[in-house]
């Protein structure tokens, strides 16, 4: 009996060595309520972008998918996890037809960003951080990416002056495990060690919330969030 | 059991008359004199030359003439601010316009002196020059006690200013095709009347609208927000204005590249007399279209030793 169960580890080991890292949690971020209509961009002063959007495309404060399932939920552990370092890759965000793809990035403290121009115009990048240095630099076409780190965990707004439809996100955290909710609101944090947990959910506009949850081996806990949508 | 009571009796007066007592001594230390001016939690230096400031120093200084705008708590919200536009500068954020520095780097001591010494044109900011040199410098120190970042960072070195080239009609065309190129004229606009297309959807870092200088405005008094020379507008370029709209050129421009654009912007400048608008009247009074050299070859006109142009793809307002 035993040599069996322990046969089975084996197994399941050699065929999935993510498992060897312990558990996961995943699930689905949704929304209760109506959400804010998104409103379409006039991008007419920028002809080399309008171009690109046919038809226009809208502003993405709230981004959602079928059956209420909410996008761009940055999913991360808060606490309990130990505060790896900062993976050596860096993270790309890419300015095209003056929209940023993808509207928000996770960062470590201190993993460096790229910043891509994959535009025929200019454009400025402008984190407006609060906690971390502020800084705002020009991005003509066919310039070398910018790459910068951010030193402080911080959510981020980020803009172009030039273009005001174009807002993203940073999020800077302390850890490397982190989702970002896709069209599907699904997330998951695997690979993670036996232990008590602070799972937060962060969106730019609903808010935070947070769920305790506990690992004990090599499981997969579901858990879901659910945004109330504002009405304005 | 009488005598119990009486011991109690003895210590309820006697508490009273202490407490009475205490009440009396606090009210003498400490005459009411209306909210306080925080003490600064750390005492702070700055150094301008040879004349070191202390922050301590400057507490009434700035409780005179800088709180009814900046704040008590150094935090923008004087009991003026509500009337003025643009806001007066929230010193916790640390965030500052003129500095010598790269963009998102604290300024350097000289460059806060500076500063309170030249004002900010085109805001209520004031030229503080009644101020001795160890009255400023005291401010200046003052100004560093309101956010820990003055004790966590040192200021980055000044950036390096290379000697100007001569005015040139070459020169200034070549800043008027990096104008259109780096799209300054987006905010600015083609006239440099601070009208492009963006202008009007522009806003600082605390979400307040701010408009883009207008170069043709003012003659021989027209002032910039952080010195008026040719080496101030070059440094402009280099560390942009933090907390505005205005970005950092430092990874994208080179020296000579900035310094052509700097001639150029004196021509925007049609009310003041400048060598520029000397040797733009002298050609005629109009700037000659520029010719890009073929992006092959890299001998190019300034003898600057550009690697490559790094926009060689550049296309005019939006093409392919």
């Amino acid at each position: 009996m035993r040599t069996s169960k322990f046969g089975v580890a084996v197994l399941i080991a050699t065929l999935c060595p993510a498992l060897m890292f312990g558990g996961t949690i995943s699930g689905k971020v949704t929304y209760t309520g109506t959400p804010v209509k998104q409103k379409p961009i006039d991008m007419s002063k920028e002809p080399s972008c309008a171009k690109q959007h046919n038809p226009p495309i809208t502003t993405e404060t709230v981004v959602t998918g079928s059956n209420n399932t909410l996008e761009n939920v940055v999913v991360y552990i808060s606490a309990g996890a130990d505060d790896a370092n900062a993976p050596a890759q860096a993270v790309t965000f890419t300015q095209k037809g003056c929209q940023y793809t993808p509207h928000v990035i996770a960062l470590h403290t201190g993993q460096e960003l790229q910043v891509v121009n994959a535009d025929q115009t200019s454009h400025n990048i402008h984190p407006l951080a609060k906690v971390n240095r502020e800084w705002n630099k020009s991005q003509p076409p066919g310039s070398p990416n910018i790459q910068e780190k951010f030193d402080q965990p911080e959510f981020i707004s980020v803009k172009c002056n030039i273009h005001p439809w174009m807002h993203g996100w940073f999020a800077v955290l302390k850890t490397n495990h982190v989702s970002i909710s896709k069209d599907d609101g699904g997330f998951s944090l695997p690979n993670l060690p036996a232990g008590k947990y602070t799972v937060t959910a962060w969106h730019e506009d609903y808010g935070t919330q947070t769920q305790e949850v506990t690992i004990t081996g090599n499981e997969t806990k579901a858990i879901d969030f659910s945004f109330k949508a504002k009405a304005y | 059991m009488n005598s119990l009571k009486r011991v109690h009796f003895f210590s309820v007066i006697l508490n009273f008359v202490l407490a009475a007592g205490i009440s009396v001594a606090r009210a003498q230390d400490a005459p009411d004199v209306g909210p306080h001016p925080p003490e600064p939690l750390k005492a702070m230096e700055s150094h301008i030359g040879n004349v070191t400031g202390h922050s301590r120093d400057a507490k009434l200084d700035y409780r005179r003439y800088c709180a009814g705008c900046h704040g008590d708590l150094g935090d923008g919200n004087g009991e003026n601010a509500v009337w003025l536009d643009p806001k007066p500068r929230d010193f916790t954020m640390a965030t500052f316009k003129c500095r010598s520095t790269v963009t998102g780097m604290l300024p350097t001591d000289q460059d806060l002196f500076n500063t309170i010494a030249r004002g900010l044109t085109n805001s209520n900011m004031p030229i503080w020059n009644t101020f001795t040199k160890q009255q400023r410098a005291d401010l200046v120190a003052y100004i560093k006690t309101f956010s820990p970042r003055w004790e966590k960072e040192k200021p980055a070195d000044p950036i390096k200013i290379p000697t100007e080239p001569p005015v040139t009609i070459e020169s200034i065309a070549h800043g008027k095709a990096l104008y259109t190129k780096l799209e300054c004229w987006k905010c600015h606009g083609p006239q440099g009347k601070g009208d492009g297309p963006s202008a009007a959807t522009l806003t600082d870092s605390k979400d307040q609208p701010i408009r883009p200088y207008n170069f043709t405005a003012g003659g021989d008094d027209s002032r910039f927000k952080c010195g008026s020379t040719n080496a101030d507008i070059y440094k402009i370029f280099i560390t942009g204005v933090d907390g505005t709209p205005m970005p950092s050129f430092a990874d994208v421009i080179q020296p000579n590249d900035a310094w052509d654009l700097v001639h150029f912007l004196r021509t925007l400048q049609v009310k003041r007399h400048s060598k520029e608008n000397e040797v733009l009247k002298a050609a005629g009074g109009k700037i000659p279209p520029y010719n890009e050299t073929p992006s092959t070859p890299p001998a190019s006109p300034n003898n600057s030793a550009a690697p490559a142009s790094p926009s060689e793809n550049r296309t005019a307002g939006g093409g392919n």
